[in-house]
């Protein structure tokens, strides 16, 4: 491992935690044109995160130490997880000690101490919003285990740089096992980052709504750190995405400064670009009813399971 | 990733295709939406017909690829809507199983049918060969949807569309059936649409819907 690995795996997760409030703000930039509204500034959620790191908590009598240790162990989850996806460079010193199994596994921790921190306190709103976020995640999870198996199948590995790599290396080829499977990506992407077709981010007064439900007790610190693991979850999804399915500008092999000057910019076009795709996606959709849930992911199961059948029969 | 020659990778596509249409139907309940399915479909199968046809220079592949583009893309389809605009069925009543649980036994009908196509792959010597399990998927999955379905509209579709899968399937084994047999197939399919469109109306006027679980029953009175 060489010095300028150190400094890509460092300089990776500073990016993901610069970047992603950057991402969710140029989003609701993009969704507020469309919309013909006026939009809201793209430094928005970096003042948000300031302010509420600037107030003083509130927690609920009732509430026990889980309830105070979940947005930190929520929030490391997240940082771990930007961590080990190949957002700029392969040869990263942390991934060898995890793979893309580990990875969802990572997600999954997050999402259990999420959803126990919202029933600590007992609100009908919190329990509500928690069982929510478990069938969502319990039929997102399959889809997403199975996306990630096409693409090990493709590169016979389940570590993430290695697929990046053998995808970046390989031609520029049509892949129909790959195209389903990137379909299943972006419905498990919505789904899990309580985007519009699944769950609707832009207000906390909704019968409906899952994330929002969650954190509705959490207060200044611990709604910051919350907020900001929901956007680094974001990152994360969108950079996963970019690993298994847009892999070129990644700097592969050992790399120099000049690998770095040329991965960062390419990573800035890529967000710029899925950061609008999605933005278009949820202002075509409309919010489904929550017994739609289980129907849609059964979607992206399809086309994921579909994409694995496609690439063993025809790929050989 | 392999490295294939582009045809065989849009031949790939296409087969691809077929079956996230044959899934697509078997989720729909529209009638008017499945015709159109059905209409892509056959677009699809036209598509990679002209383009084997173009590949290995068989003149009769061109033939049949302008007869599906014909009869499966623009006079099947449109005789289909003519008879739901007429029958005024828009809307299949709700599948035996629901949608969910038949997207699952579909899933399990395509891995038996990859395993059913494993020695018929092994034996054709095509360039297309490795297509030969959709083919046999697109067949079992119509299969399926005409099991599924109680409305007589939809299971004509389904039995539409499984001869859709046996025309690829013979295509991708052995680049086409005979001219002779692949015409008396265009005209059975097209006799068999225009006889069960009268058996349509026969069966509204007897039961005054196309359901067809009242076809079940032997007697009127029991």
């Amino acid at each position: 491992m060489s010095v300028t690995d150190w400094i890509t795996q460092v300089l990776e997760v500073v990016v993901a935690l610069a970047a992603a409030p950057a991402l969710l703000g140029w989003l609701n930039q993009c969704r507020a044109w469309l919309q013909n509204r006026r939009a809201p500034s793209l430094w928005l959620p970096y003042r948000n995160l300031r302010k509420l790191f600037h107030k003083e908590a509130v927690i609920a009598e009732n509430a026990s130490p889980l309830f105070r240790i979940a947005p930190y162990v929520v929030f490391g989850s997240m940082v771990l997880a930007a961590g080990i996806i190949p957002s700029m460079g392969t040869r990263l010193p942390l991934v060898v000690s995890a793979d893309a199994i580990a990875l969802v596994g990572l997600f999954a921790a997050a999402r259990v101490f999420m959803t126990l921190a919202a029933m600590d306190v007992g609100t009908a709103f919190g329990t509500l919003g928690a069982r929510r976020e478990m069938m969502v995640g319990f039929l997102a999870e399959p889809a997403l285990l199975m996306v990630i198996f096409v693409a090990s199948l493709i590169s016979s590995s389940t570590a993430l740089p290695v697929i990046t790599e053998h995808l970046a290396s390989g031609h520029l080829g049509l892949s129909p096992g790959l195209a389903f499977s990137a379909v299943a990506f972006v419905l498990v992407l919505l789904a899990e980052n309580a985007r519009i077709p699944v769950d609707n981010p832009a207000t906390h007064l909704e019968l409906t709504m899952i994330h929002e439900a969650m954190v509705l007790e959490y207060s200044a610190r611990h709604l910051a750190l919350m907020e900001w693991a929901a956007q680094l979850k974001l990152f994360n999804y969108v950079c996963i995405g970019f690993a298994l399915f847009l892999p070129w500008g990644v700097a592969t092999g050992h790399i120099g400064p000049v690998g770095l000057l040329v991965a960062i910019p390419a990573l800035a076009v890529k967000l710029a670009a899925a950061g609008a795709g999605l933005a278009l996606i949820e202002t075509v959709s409309a919010k489904m009813r929550v017994m739609r849930i289980p129907e849609f992911l059964g979607t992206a199961f399809l086309f994921a399971v579909l994409g694995l059948l496609v690439h063993v029969l025809l790929g050989a | 990733m392999t490295h294939l020659p582009l045809y065989q990778q849009l031949l790939d596509t296409c087969a691809a295709l077929l079956l996230l249409l044959s899934f697509a139907m078997l989720s729909q309940r529209r009638v008017v939406t499945l015709v159109n399915l059905y209409a892509v479909q056959g677009a699809v199968l036209a598509a990679a017909t002209l383009l084997l046809a173009w590949r290995t220079g068989e003149g009769h592949l061109y033939l049949s690829a302008a007869l599906t583009l014909a009869l499966k893309v623009a006079f099947l389809p449109w005789l289909l809507h003519r008879l739901i605009r007429r029958l005024e069925v828009y809307w299949d009543t709700e599948p035996l199983l629901n949608v969910s649980g038949t997207m699952l036994v579909g899933l399990v009908i395509v891995v038996f049918a990859f395993a059913l196509a494993q020695p018929i792959t092994l034996l054709a010597s095509t360039a297309t060969r490795s297509a030969v399990g959709i083919a046999v998927s697109v067949v079992l999955l119509a299969f399926l949807m005409m099991i599924t379905r109680r409305k007589a509209m939809s299971q004509v579709i389904g039995f539409l569309s499984m001869e859709n899968g046996v025309f690829f399937g013979a295509m991708s084994a052995s680049y086409g059936m005979p001219m002779v047999v692949e015409l008396g197939v265009a005209l059975d399919v097209l006799v068999a649409v225009l006889v069960l469109g009268v058996f349509f109306f026969q069966i509204r006027e007897r039961f005054e819907s196309l359901d067809l679980h009242h076809l079940e029953a032997l007697k009127e009175h029991d």
